[in-house]
């Protein structure tokens, strides 16, 4: 039987949320609501030191003032901020030595996801900074990486463990006032990772950090700062599921990379919370700020596949500071039924002989909102300025739509900007081809979806390619093989 | 007085001295209610970010100029396109000159909007068209509250003017700053053919403002050819609103030379009507000094099977700053769209600017829309390749720039434009052109 295209959009249709379970463990929740007092009892309960306290009612104070943006090309209900209950801790604390230890209901989580921790201990090299709810429960190869010097550990350790180097770097490339969110995030972050990598190390295994949004109504506000020391390198790897929820949930994480001369950051992401039913209602709302900055000769590159959350507002952004330095973006963004997603890079040149590389592909299915949304700025004094940007879109079905958004501002003649993009759809004579040899229409979308996000997909590293053309397939059921 | 104050208050006098339909009264009045509640655009908003209107409202305009001012033809006449027959349309300060114009009605009507809003015959074209296609925008808004006088083109079922159309605006520095407010009517009906070029020119140093607003509907395989020449002296200020409404199998082609000017700001407007219609949009900018250029279009696809295609050059020197913001937009239904948007800019000293905003919006899933943009400098190797055989550097890299800019004028129709364009070109960027042409 011919697998028809009303066939696969029903397919589509009908594709429950895999990952859509729940964890039931007690947690430690404050009340919701957001005021001074809470602000300070979340600070209490992590036991940080007044500086940390007096930063976080600084940009509470601010956040006040700021009105939501509302610029995006999405459309939302807009989440009541004082409904909110902003901390939850998974009250089986303190840190297990060992994962017998670890509830075994935790574990059971874990399996679900495919990255039961004792495996890709032996297998992967992977040290996984495991992150339920907002308050790290499992840290593990934290030896190995002891031994080089590297400190890889939440945020709140690293604010006793580490405290100037906390405060010399939190908000530096992103400062409290910068926006709405990010405001917000640094009034009442409860948790995140941290990693510092010390001069002319390289990191010799990936480091990687799953994060879960699992109490009921709890927003995730994490902070994640991740320093490389000159001539250092590191990858980053990050990748998020959630469990099935109705209500809709909020995230607004803030994650800050510092690159300084000659180092080298590759940050993936991987991210596939729940977007919401068939109708559109639930999902996760995710509005994360994303920054890096590049001293001299320094590299960033920010890789992400985002093919969760009901509303997406992201834009991982390179800050080209220092000569010769260089950032890259590559992305796939996949939305299906009600989805939204605005997403897209800000590359600023500052410095001379500053290079930028944008990638983005766009895939929109269902009834989804697909933009691209970039800005890449040259500064009167960067000189030899580079870019080049490609930004394709695919389109499946006449019910979802697909957007560009690219804003170019330059102001130094040697600049050159290259910026093109195009929207298609899955050509027919392309199926035909496929199934005139035997490949089924399921097959042949497959085949062409994987080819057209190709480019991106091969910049991951490999232990997530493989997560990442899983979570594809999720998305549009079976389609991806 | 602030120069919205003087407006809204100017408004009232204007309206008592004109004797005109009801239906253009309650149009006028519906317009200034918006204008007054909108104001003029500043820079929070999406479509004005990089353009700031601050500077040139600051000067104390003249609504409507005292007297009028006689000039005589020789005046004007390196502005017109001398050396081929032509209708022309000539305006004064905003007044229209019937010493220095050729109007008709024989064929067709090629004449001004006063009488057309003011005779009966013209009634049910009016009442079919004006302000129909324009929508409620701030400047647009202010322009219909004030629109009074300008150019009234109508060419019937099947006629094609046998002669292009001038229309020129010129300002005589009576005053010592001037606002007018230019407003046309364009009408090609199924099947009809026109040419038309317009010119807005200062002929002294005193600041002028025109805020102009062109309507233009081409019916069923109509084919309007347009063009407008943007060369005006550097205490002018031009902001132009145009609109286009397309029926099927129509083609509208838009050509924009922007060489002058304090500040231009093209707001162009393409709304397909029908399926199978190419609208063509092109424009050529050099500019230098302080001098700033904003073209802001937009094609909205709302039928299937049409074809937009936009080409845009920019060449910046000095601390000049461009603006070129387009957007494509594909309705749901409209299939088979083959949309192009292209714009590559040349900076050529470290303090000019362009800020570039090409989009996309598309809904529909079986078109091909594609954009490019590109901002960088001119070939080093083509530069070396000439200087190699002898051409010298500052020649090599004019030649580079004309070309460049000239590939814009192939799809220029009238060859006494293309003359023109292209030496104005050619003295822009300073090249002596071996050819004749």
């Amino acid at each position: 039987m011919a697998y028809t295209e009303q066939e696969l959009e029903k397919d589509l249709k009908d594709k429950e949320y895999e990952y859509g379970f729940y964890t039931d463990i007690k947690s430690d929740t404050l009340p919701p609501g957001l005021n001074e007092d809470i602000i300070i009892a979340i600070s209490k309960k992590k036991n940080e030191p007044d500086w940390m306290t007096a930063w976080r009612l600084e940009a509470f104070k601010h956040w006040k003032t700021m009105t939501e943006p509302n610029w995006a090309n999405v459309g939302y209900e807009k989440p009541d901020y004082q409904s909110i209950s902003y901390y939850s801790a998974p009250s089986n604390q303190p840190k297990y030595d060992s994962l017998d230890e670890v509830d075994p209901e935790l574990l059971d989580t874990f399996k679900k996801l495919g990255i039961s921790i004792d495996e890709q201990k032996k297998l992967a090299g992977v040290a996984v900074d495991v992150v339920m709810d907002s308050v790290s429960v499992a840290t593990t190869f934290k030896k190995t990486l002891a031994e080089k010097g590297i400190i890889f550990c939440s945020i709140s350790e690293a604010i006793q463990e580490h405290p100037e180097l906390v405060k010399k770097y939190i908000g530096s490339v992103v400062p409290p006032k910068d926006n709405f969110f990010a405001a917000l995030n640094s009034a009442v972050f409860t948790d995140g990772s941290f990693c510092y990598i010390p001069k002319g190390v390289r990191c010799p295994m990936e480091l990687s950090t799953y994060f879960r949004i699992n109490q009921a109504g709890t927003g995730q506000f994490e902070r994640t700062l991740v320093i490389a020391e000159e001539s250092s390198y590191v990858s980053y790897l990050e990748g998020c599921t959630a469990p099935m929820r109705d209500e809709n949930q909020l995230h607004a994480a803030v994650v800050e990379l510092i690159a300084l001369d000659n180092a080298e950051i590759k940050y993936s992401t991987v991210q596939n919370w729940f977007p919401g039913n068939k109708e559109g209602k639930g999902g996760v709302f995710n509005f994360v700020t994303k920054r890096g900055l590049c001293e001299k000769n320094a590299k960033i590159s920010w890789t992400q596949v985002e093919t969760g959350s009901a509303v997406t507002w992201k834009y991982p952004s390179c800050i080209l500071k220092g000569d010769n330095s260089i950032g890259e973006f590559y992305s796939i963004a996949l939305t299906n039924n009600f989805q939204q997603a605005d997403t897209g890079t800000k590359m600023i040149h500052l410095g001379n002989n500053t290079k930028s590389t944008i990638i983005s592909k766009g895939i929109s299915a269902g009834r989804s909102q697909n933009s691209y949304r970039g800005l890449v700025k040259v500064s009167p004094r960067a000189k030899n300025a580079r870019n080049f940007s490609q930004c394709d879109s695919l389109l499946m079905g006449n019910k979802c739509g697909a957007h560009t958004f690219p804003y170019i501002e330059v102001s130094n003649k040697t600049a050159q900007i290259e910026h093109e993009a195009t929207t298609s759809k899955i050509g027919e004579d392309q199926i035909f081809y496929c199934n005139q040899r035997g490949i089924d229409t399921e097959k042949a979308i497959a085949l062409i979806v994987n080819g057209f996000s190709k480019e991106v997909l091969n910049k991951l590293p490999m232990e997530f390619a493989v997560e990442a053309q899983k979570l594809l397939e999720i998305s549009l059921e079976g389609s991806v093989g | 007085m602030k120069l919205k104050e003087k407006l809204l208050s100017s408004f009232m006098a204007f309206e008592e001295n004109i004797d005109l339909e009801n239906d253009i009264h309650n149009i006028r009045n519906e317009a200034i209610k918006y204008f007054e509640t909108s104001g003029f655009p500043h820079r929070k908003q999406e479509a004005w970010k990089y353009t700031s209107l601050n500077a040139i409202l600051k000067e104390d305009y003249s609504i409507f100029p005292k007297k009028e001012e006689t000039i005589e033809y020789r005046d004007i006449k390196k502005y017109c396109i001398h050396d081929i027959d032509t209708y022309q349309i000539v305006f004064v300060d905003g007044i229209y000159a019937s010493h220095l114009s050729q109007t008709t009605h024989d064929k067709f009507d090629a004449c001004l909007m006063s009488s057309a809003l003011n005779k009966a015959k013209y009634k049910p074209i009016i009442k079919k068209y004006f302000n129909k296609v324009a929508p409620q925008e701030s400047l647009t808004a202010l322009n219909t509250a004030f629109s009074y006088e300008g150019a009234y083109i109508k060419i019937p079922k099947g006629v094609a003017a046998e002669k292009p159309i001038q229309i020129l605006n010129f300002s005589t520095g009576n005053e010592h700053a001037l606002m007018i407010q230019p407003r046309n009517l364009i009408i090609a009906e199924d099947n009809a053919q026109v040419q038309i070029i317009e010119r807005h020119h200062s002929l002294t140093d005193n600041a002028v403002l025109t805020n102009s607003v062109t309507e233009i509907f081409a019916g069923k395989n109509a084919n309007v050819d347009y063009y407008k020449i943007q060369n005006d002296k550097i205490t002018s200020s031009l902001i132009d609103n145009t609109y286009i409404s397309q029926d099927r199998d129509s083609e509208v082609s838009m050509h924009t030379f922007s060489f002058g000017g304090k500040l231009t700001r093209n707001n162009l407007n393409f709304y397909q009507n029908g399926s199978n219609i190419n609208s063509i949009l092109k424009g050529v900018t050099i500019i230098e000094g302080k001098q700033h250029v904003d073209h802001n279009t937009l094609v909205h696809h709302r039928k299937p099977h049409c074809e937009s295609h936009q080409d845009y050059k920019g060449i910046f020197a000095e601390k000049s700053t461009g603006v070129f913001n387009g957007k494509v937009l594909v309705d749901k239904i409209a299939q088979k769209t083959d949309a192009y948007q292209s714009n590559n800019n040349i900076l050529i000293d470290d303090q000019a600017t362009i800020n570039s905003k090409p989009q996309l919006e598309i809904f529909a899933d079986d078109v091909k829309c594609s954009h490019g943009c590109t901002i960088g400098q001119l070939d080093e190797e083509a530069l070396f390749y000439m200087r190699s055989r002898g051409i010298p550097e500052k020649e090599a890299r004019a030649l580079l720039m004309y070309a460049f800019a000239n590939n814009v004028l192939n799809s220029v129709k009238i060859p006494e434009i293309k003359k023109r364009i292209t030496k104005q070109i050619a003295l822009k960027i300073g090249v002596q052109l071996g050819f004749d042409l």
